[in-house]
């Protein structure tokens, strides 16, 4: 049972980090119709500007916060202007257009930080004493504790931006139907860049979390949890922000029964094997509609 | 001077000529209809003044001010709304947020509720179904939604584009009354009808387009008993 519970934890904070980079996944994908296969890389990104802030400007829990909020303002911007440069001239292209445009803003944001960090792990440095805490036979680490705490944080922050906020609703009406929201007076270009800076703000908080959860960072380490929180994304139902949530978590735990009761070697199997079920089962995700339009 | 002011408007899908040299003006305080079959250029029609469509010539003029240079936002702004054809509401959105969408240009809450209530008050079953998704109201709910998330801008000149496609009598009967109450609260609408017959009824003029132009002019009431059109569009 204990074992159970164990592993169940170690779940929940990797399942965290999948879905906060689910949502940006899903929150792009509602409104421009976008897989951005180059998500996994701005995750990449955050993790990198996290380091440089622990390893020179502060560190201790102050440090953290720091990191956070400097990795989330750098990938919210760098998120913007790669939706400006690369995805808005291909906004009335085909989707497939797109979708390999969106590989190639990958491969350029791996190797240029390839060029710029050399490809070799880094150690990122613990910004704080891992503090081990044990309750009953199960152990917490403090990072894992952070994490969960700061996904909830930011989840139930999205949660009110979106469902309060002007410019939350600006970006639901966009991704119902674009031209009917250009009628209402919204500002559609705008509103797309907000949810790139959105989602792109979670996937760097994410590649901090993960950094300071694993230490150690290095350039293409995007590639594997990018796919994985797309999955997530799918799993959940995409352009839907609940489903990425859901789908972030339940893969994450599903990883970890995975690695846990059968082989690590079998983590990343299952997770894919999951993706085919769920594309032949229930291709809209499970917490998606077959939305029938009424005329 | 009009209100609004059309010359030579001309617009082109690719290679296909919608409208071909469109003149018509509508004036302060009317009920202006323009009617014709389908594909005649009607909606396109619209489409051009509220933005939505790039013109590739002639001039659209609200109030001297000319809406062809402008954005579709800043066409919101300078006072003209449109209620687009399928209603096109927000679905996943509750029907008080479709509303607010409505609003979102303008600032002054206090205004806003003001206008809200005016809304509930022509659409008293949106008051009761605020809350609910608005993907799940019925046809005609969604119609009233549509028209009262376009006047929740508070337009000077409220575009419709249709509003009785796909209704029942009537409902197409009281969206209709509805139509003129808006006209005698102080709002011009130029409306866009397949259904000839009732759009002529509480217009005060209007035209009739084929195939990308205007063919035929006049007040409702001498349209109504114009033996062309009750040939072609009134079945008789």
């Amino acid at each position: 049972m204990s074992q159970f519970i164990q592993q169940l934890i170690n779940g929940l904070s990797i399942g965290s980090v999948f879905a906060l980079i689910a949502l940006g996944y899903t929150m792009v994908y509602g409104i421009i119709k976008l897989i951005n296969f180059a998500h996994g890389d701005i995750y990449m990104v955050g993790a990198f500007v996290g380091y440089f802030c622990i390893t020179r400007l502060a560190s201790g829990f102050f440090g953290l916060i720091l990191a956070l909020v400097i990795a989330m303002a750098a990938c919210a911007i760098l998120g913007v202007i790669i939706e400006k440069v690369a995805y808005k001239p291909l906004r009335n292209a085909s989707r497939i257009t797109a979708l390999i445009t969106a590989m190639g803003v990958s491969y350029f944001l791996q190797y240029t930080m390839v060029y710029f960090v050399g490809p070799s792990k880094r150690v990122m440095p613990a910004p704080f004493e891992n503090t081990v805490f044990k309750i009953g036979g199960i152990t917490f680490n403090l990072s894992t504790v952070i994490i969960i705490a700061v996904t909830i944080f930011l989840m139930l922050l999205l949660q009110y931006v979106v469902k309060r906020t002007k410019m939350g609703k600006a970006m639901r009406a966009v991704s119902a139907d674009p031209d009917a929201a250009r009628l209402m007076g919204i500002n559609v270009n705008q509103t797309i860049s907000f949810t790139f800076a959105i989602g792109s703000a979670l996937a760097g908080a994410a590649g901090v979390l993960i950094g300071i959860h694993y230490n150690s960072i290095e350039p293409l380490m995007g590639t594997i949890p990018g796919l994985k929180a797309f999955i997530a994304a799918v799993f959940g139902g995409i352009g839907i922000i609940p489903g990425a949530m859901f789908g972030g978590i339940s893969i994450g735990v599903i990883q970890t029964f995975a690695a846990g009761y059968i082989s690590s070697l079998w983590q990343d199997a299952v997770v894919y094997a999951l993706l085919i079920f769920i594309l032949v089962v229930k291709p809209s995700g499970l917490l998606g509609k077959n939305v029938k339009e009424k005329v | 001077m009009a209100m609004l002011e059309i010359k030579k408007l001309e617009l082109n899908y690719g290679v296909i000529k919608a409208l071909k040299g469109i003149d018509m003006e509508v004036n302060q305080g009317e009920i202006v209809t323009l009617i014709g079959a389908n594909g005649a250029g009607k909606s396109s029609t619209l489409k051009a003044i509220s933005g939505i469509e790039k013109i590739s010539g002639g001039e659209i003029l609200f109030n001297g001010e000319e809406l062809s240079k402008m954005n579709a936002q800043d066409i919101v702004k300078v006072g003209v709304s449109q209620v687009p054809e399928g209603r096109r509401i927000f679905a996943g959105m509750s029907v008080l947020e479709n509303l607010e969408m409505g609003a979102y240009l303008r600032k002054d809450a206090e205004e806003i509720k003001e206008s809200l209530e005016l809304v509930y008050k022509h659409f008293p079953i949106l008051k009761d179904r605020s809350k609910q998704n608005a993907a799940t109201l019925s046809g005609g709910e969604q119609q009233m939604l549509a028209m009262g998330r376009a006047l929740m801008s508070k337009p000077k000149l409220l575009l419709l584009d249709e509003p009785s496609m796909g209704l029942a009598p009537i409902l197409v009967k009281s969206i209709f009354s509805i139509i003129s109450d808006i006209k005698e609260q102080g709002t011009t609408v130029l409306l866009v009808e397949q259904n000839a017959r009732m759009a002529l009824s509480i217009a005060d003029r209007a035209y009739v387009m084929e195939t990308g132009k205007i063919v035929l002019s006049g007040n409702g009431k001498e349209l109504m008993d114009s033996e062309e059109i009750q040939k072609a569009y009134l079945g008789g």
